[in-house]
């Protein structure tokens, strides 16, 4: 009931059932700036920004053309991955496991890091370009997801989340 | 598109697991005329050991020129084998991705991707202000990849673009520029290794 409407949970939340603590030096989500989650079809789930300047496109756009790059730089990644013997060929449907994926990629201006439940939940969260290693802080927002989002008996899986719990 | 002649990998490059057992035999003597490519370069008495290790500085090389179409691919020790069709498929896809990156970008001034971490290699690339892009798959957390693109950039002015014969946004096929940058990649890899 309280995840969806979008209401404002400050009251409630923190009684609620115990949050996975989090990472030490994760940052408040001042690093933070974009952050998108993506279910194994494409459907976007989640799309918070706190910080973004320009933006290029229209919302859906955006977020299929980031689905696609996505999809591509795995099949690019498993593709020319130089310790495996054996590859699939470019262009197959990857599972979520399967070949070498990758976790981040920097540009000039700012930091993806990317994450793959093996259900095939991505997790995306676009930084500052000198921002570390945010492996951890992907894991604590999945498992935050899997604590509030799928264990919600009213959510229905490959909808967009409503919740304003969201970090 | 045309195939390419398949070249012998360099001397003392084996997979990261590999066995050292696919040493290039010695480098032919200094009287052999000048025209024949000297394939096998000088192996140093640093070798063996950089053999056993069996470490890999970088897996390979690729330049793209400003349409996205290959013009230079060398391996340096894959485990896997890529025929030239998927070299060129793969460089395409870059290109592709290497745009796309910059549409997302949230804020104003991004001019690409520069380095893509996954779990078993690391991906440095560098742009030319021509468009042309020069990347480098190695091993995780290798160091000083953007000196050595910038050097490739270097050889690359060098050798190939002073080249009179050399068309632009062609395959490049210059000898120069493949034994400098033979000599600039055993260097680097000795440096490496050498530690």
């Amino acid at each position: 009931m309280q995840f969806f409407g979008g209401s404002s949970l400050t009251s409630v939340a923190p009684e609620s059932s115990p949050a996975p603590a989090a990472p030490p030096g994760t940052g408040t989500g001042s690093n933070a700036q974009v952050i998108y989650v993506f279910n194994r079809n494409g459907v976007c789930l989640l799309y918070r920004e706190w910080h973004r300047p320009l933006r290029t496109l229209a919302r859906n756009q955006d977020q299929k053309l980031m689905f696609g790059l996505l999809f591509s730089l795995r099949s690019f990644t498993a593709k020319i991955d130089p310790t495996s013997t054996e590859h699939a060929n470019l262009g197959a449907p990857l599972l979520p496991g399967q070949g070498c994926s990758f976790h981040s990629f920097k540009t000039n201006t700012y930091k993806l890091n990317y994450m793959e439940s093996p259900s095939g939940i991505k997790l995306i969260l676009l930084t500052h370009p000198r921002t570390g290693d945010q492996r951890d802080a992907l894991k604590h927002i999945y498992s935050l997801y899997v604590e509030y989002v799928v264990k919600n008996p009213l959510y229905a899986p490959g909808s967009p989340i409503k919740s304003s719990h969201a970090k | 598109r045309r195939g390419r002649p398949a070249r012998p990998k360099e001397p003392g490059f084996s997979a990261a697991a590999g066995p050292p057992a696919n040493l290039q035999p010695a480098p032919p003597p200094p009287g052999a005329a000048p025209l024949c490519r000297p394939r096998n370069l000088a192996v140093n008495s640093a070798q063996p050991s950089a053999v056993a290790m069996g470490t890999v500085a970088i897996y390979s090389l690729f330049i793209i020129n400003k349409s996205g179409g290959l013009i230079y691919y060398k391996d340096y020790g894959s485990a896997g084998r890529m025929d030239t069709n998927d070299s060129l498929r793969l460089a395409s896809l870059w290109h592709s991705m290497h745009a796309i990156s910059q549409q997302l970008s949230p804020t104003t001034g991004c001019t690409g991707i520069d380095l893509l971490q996954a779990h078993n290699f690391d991906l440095h690339c560098f742009q030319s202000l021509t468009g042309t892009k020069f990347f480098v798959v190695c091993e995780t957390g290798a160091q000083n990849m953007e000196i050595l693109l910038k050097t490739i950039y270097e050889l690359y002015t060098e050798f190939v673009l002073k080249n009179p014969f050399y068309e632009m946004e062609m395959p490049i096929r210059c000898e120069l520029f493949d034994l400098n940058l033979a000599q600039v990649i055993q260097k680097d890899r000795v440096a490496l290794l050498g530690r």
